[in-house]
């Protein structure tokens, strides 16, 4: 038989849609899949909060401040970067 | 980067201790630094790289720490269709003092996590770091570092869903 038949391809159900979250947002799909996965969310009631409530968990996530360095090692820190930059400033390779 | 080398090291003590060292790692490299990645790159590989030499962990093969679902399957009809949907919570995230709660609830359960997941969600999602100096970092792939992502970030959700009251 001549000629490329096209591959049914069945819609995305909502817990592969959960799984392809990350690799969304990462721009990690192939155009295919991009498109499949954005066909899912406009015809589901419930993905869409899914992925709003990923994408507000990313936000709240970057909003912690990292409270693992001691005074002792943010001094330390402070000092070794401004050496760097006082380096970087005096052209030192 | 206390946290960092936690990842490798079995207690808080020899964590402080390969930080310390990285720190003096940094001072004696200084010098040698290129601007070929970024100073913070360089900085954390050091970190990863002291921890890893502290012998602790083989560091090559990267496991995936859990393979559960992101979502529980309970709450997907047979036919993979949402039975429990989320209930919706991401208005209420808008409020700076219950965000603040939920930030700190969140810096728990990234404790929480396993080992790798740790890694990957605290440079990328606390730190901002992006996806190719982490994998820079940790010496994984891409594709490694974004299903470790997946399932930390996943989990997380579910610790955020969980202070909303919404379903485990």
């Amino acid at each position: 038989m001549i000629g490329v038949r096209p591959r049914p391809r069945k819609n995305l159900v909502c817990w592969q849609s959960v799984e392809l979250v990350t690799d969304y947002l990462e721009g990690a799909l192939s155009q295919a899949q991009r498109r499949r996965l954005e066909a899912h969310l406009t015809s589901c009631r419930d993905c869409p909060e899914y992925l709003a409530q990923i994408r507000a968990t990313i936000a709240l996530t970057g909003g912690i401040t990292p409270g693992d360095l001691t005074p002792q090692m943010r001094d330390e820190f402070i000092g070794l970067y401004r050496r760097w930059r006082a380096d970087e400033e005096h052209g030192i390779p | 980067m206390l946290s960092l080398a936690r990842g490798h090291v079995p207690s808080g003590a020899v964590a402080e201790e390969v930080v310390q060292d990285a720190w003096i790692g940094v001072l004696r490299g200084i010098g040698k630094f290129e601007c070929r990645s970024s100073f913070r790159t360089w900085l954390f590989r050091i970190v990863v790289n002291r921890a890893i030499s502290a012998g602790i962990r083989e560091r090559r093969s990267v496991p995936v720490d859990d393979m559960e679902p992101v979502v529980d399957a309970s709450r997907f009809d047979a036919g993979g269709t949402w039975r429990v949907p989320p209930e919706p919570w991401t208005d209420q995230a808008d409020d700076k003092m219950i965000a603040a709660k939920i930030s700190a609830r969140i810096l728990c359960a990234i404790d929480d996590l396993p080992p790798r997941q740790k890694e990957v969600v605290t440079l990328r999602d606390v730190q901002g770091i992006s996806s190719e100096e982490v994998c820079a970092v940790l010496d994984i792939s891409q594709a490694n570092q974004r299903v470790l992502l997946h399932r930390g970030r996943g989990r997380l959700r579910q610790v955020v869903e969980s202070e909303f009251g919404g379903t485990r």
